[in-house]
């Protein structure tokens, strides 16, 4: 049976950009390994022999002509936009300190 | 005006198009409706009265140029909140996307304005659609219109407690391990999981886009016809969307029967875990089924017993790479912003803030079945479970043309009983997740109410993928049946409000 430790889930949060705290994360630790236990059940039935699906159907790639056509607004985009300026998403900033 | 909110869909429009009412009239009598009994249930989290009366009169301003109207023309709806509404709300029932205001109609809301239907508002749901019972919503649960105490199921209880309270005639669902039926059997009412890539996802706020599916919920089964025929059919938007035509499905509702039709019953959805009331119910379904002129015959579906296991892999696994959009940056919730902190920490302290327990449970979930040195073991494993329940289903539709079940293993159970116990509430959808995970077409409709709780049962119908019109010509029969045993529609033995 596998185990998840508190340090892996810190790691997994670190991973999914969630600012978790410290008695969530104690919670959700023992909450994922119990759902990580039930649901390795999947291997039992699993060989080696059986195809994978990803799918329900059958995915192509759907082509357009590429020609002009009418979108969204630069308002329209935006108007969602915590922040905006200069008809531009303004994002906090990326680079760090050093 | 109270009759009014009582008619089904198909009277409602039948009666618009007659000139025995207006539709500002019904639009006026499920506004007042959700005005009286919506601080009880709280099916909706926006209620559009405006729009919706602007489109009523848009409605009645064409029958009076003698304009032809659509079979479901002035008919009010409600709308699941995980549809984007063109500058009315859409939060997916998360603080996330408090007061987003879309730019754009998804294909499902422009088709529902083509077609005349009149969208009352937006629906309460658990929160991004993951949830069985409607109380992940972060603006607080629903309550099941039979018992309020009770949740109505989920994640789209709101839709289905707002038919089941005759706050609209029809709502819309979406179907992602159960969304729509679960509900529909929690609740006494119909609803429908059409074949995955029948009904456009392009707009619908996307959890698990190999399994999510939009779909009509209803009080009856031809209202859920008229509704699926109006929402359905190929959308070049939407790259899943299937190119072929739209099975009868209003005929097929219309002309009802399951004279000689072989009905398998599946022999893994019962035994531990199913209340006794549920099983009686689905013993006299099937039963019914055998008096109207159907063969019955046991069928064994043995990996749907893996089928929670396997979803419960590639649903957080799709939803971990989907919610990833929820970055603070370009629409949504913004936490930190400050000067103080870079865009990641602002990402990160955002979606603590903005995603609920749920939520955050499936992401993590999610991010671990796809990590480096797991992915096979239980990602790869879980699609492989997928292939073998979609051969079940082959082979169990080479011997039969519908197969049945309970809808779930419980009538509703109380708000706040399993709200900590994430695989207790998991278990609500097991007889729902198969025909997510092979993509098929599935129906639950009412079967009556459980000896020990008085709560309504579900009788689910499942059919191969693109024979959707099966599920309702069976589910019309059944209906048929019920209402000349019972005399009245079962919503009629729900208590007032």
């Amino acid at each position: 049976m596998p185990g998840i430790t508190r340090e892996e889930v810190a790691h997994l949060a670190r991973l999914s950009r969630l600012e978790l705290g410290a008695e969530e994360l104690d919670h959700l630790a023992a909450q994922l390994d119990d759902i990580i236990g039930a649901v390795a059940r999947v291997a039992e039935v699993a060989a080696d022999d059986i195809p994978p699906t990803s799918h329900p159907l059958p995915l192509t790639n759907v082509m357009r002509p590429d020609v002009v056509r009418p979108g969204l607004t630069p308002e329209e985009a935006l108007s969602g936009a915590p922040a905006a300026e200069e008809q531009r998403f303004r994002v906090p900033r990326i680079l760090g300190e050093e | 005006m109270t009759e009014t909110i009582r008619w089904t869909a198909a009277e409602t429009a039948s009666a618009i198009a007659d000139g025995k009412v207006t539709a500002v009239e019904v639009a006026q009598a499920h506004l007042d409706r959700i005005e009286a009994v919506d601080a009880k249930v709280h099916a909706y989290l926006h209620v559009d009265a405006d729009g919706a009366l602007a489109a009523a009169r848009a409605v009645d301003d064409a029958r009076a140029r003698g304009d032809r109207l659509g079979p479901l023309a002035g008919v009010p709806l409600a709308l699941k909140d995980v549809f984007t509404t063109k500058g009315v709300p859409t939060t997916c029932g998360s603080r996330m996307l408090e007061g987003w205001r879309p730019p754009y109609d998804a294909t499902v809301t422009r088709r529902l304005k083509d077609a005349g239907v009149v969208i009352l508002g937006k629906t309460n749901m658990d929160e991004f659609a993951m949830g069985s019972s409607t109380e992940n919503s972060a603006y607080g649960p629903t309550g099941n219109p039979w018992d309020t105490t009770k949740v109505p199921g989920g994640s789209g209880g709101g839709s289905a407690a707002a038919i089941a309270s005759f706050q609209a005639p029809l709502a819309i669902g979406t179907d992602t391990g159960g969304s729509i039926r679960q509900p529909a059997a929690l609740t006494g009412t119909v609803g429908v999981k059409p074949t995955y890539g029948g009904v456009s996802r392009y707009g619908l706020v996307a959890f698990s886009s190999s399994l999510d599916q939009g779909g009509p919920c209803a009080r009856t089964v031809l209202d859920a016809a008229l509704l699926h025929e109006a929402i359905a059919g190929h959308d070049p938007l939407d790259s899943t969307s299937i190119d072929a035509p739209v099975p009868n499905v209003v005929e097929a509702a219309r002309s009802g029967s399951v004279r000689g039709l072989r009905v398998g019953v599946v022999k893994e959805f019962a035994g531990e875990g199913y209340q006794a009331g549920v099983l009686a119910r689905f013993a006299e379904a099937v039963e019914l089924l055998r008096e109207l002129g159907a063969e019955i015959v046991e069928i064994s579906c043995p990996n749907f017993t893996y089928a929670m296991p396997a979803y419960y892999l590639i649903a957080p696994s799709e939803a971990s790479s989907n919610l990833a959009r929820f970055d603070a940056m370009r629409y949504g919730l913004r936490v930190g912003d400050d000067g103080e902190h870079s865009a990641e920490e602002v990402m990160s302290l955002t979606r603590e803030a903005g995603f609920g327990a749920e939520v955050k449970r499936r992401i993590m979930l999610g991010t671990y079945a796809l990590s480096s040195g797991y992915y096979d073991a239980y990602y790869g494993q879980a699609q492989k479970v997928r292939t073998l329940i979609t051969r079940d289903f082959e082979a169990a539709f080479g011997q039969v043309d519908v197969l049945v079940s309970p809808t779930t293993p419980t009538t509703a159970f109380p708000i706040g009983e399993r709200a900590d116990d994430p695989m207790a509430m998991y278990l609500a959808d097991l007889c729902t997740i198969p025909s997510n995970l092979a993509g098929n077409a599935a129906m639950s409709l009412p079967c009556g109410l459980a000896d020990e709780d008085g709560l309504p049962v579900g009788l689910q119908i499942i059919a191969p993928a693109m024979a959707d019109d099966r599920l309702y010509r069976v589910g019309a029969a059944v209906e048929a049946g019920y209402l000349a045993r019972w005399g009245a529609p079962l919503l009629d033995r729900a208590p007032a409000l």
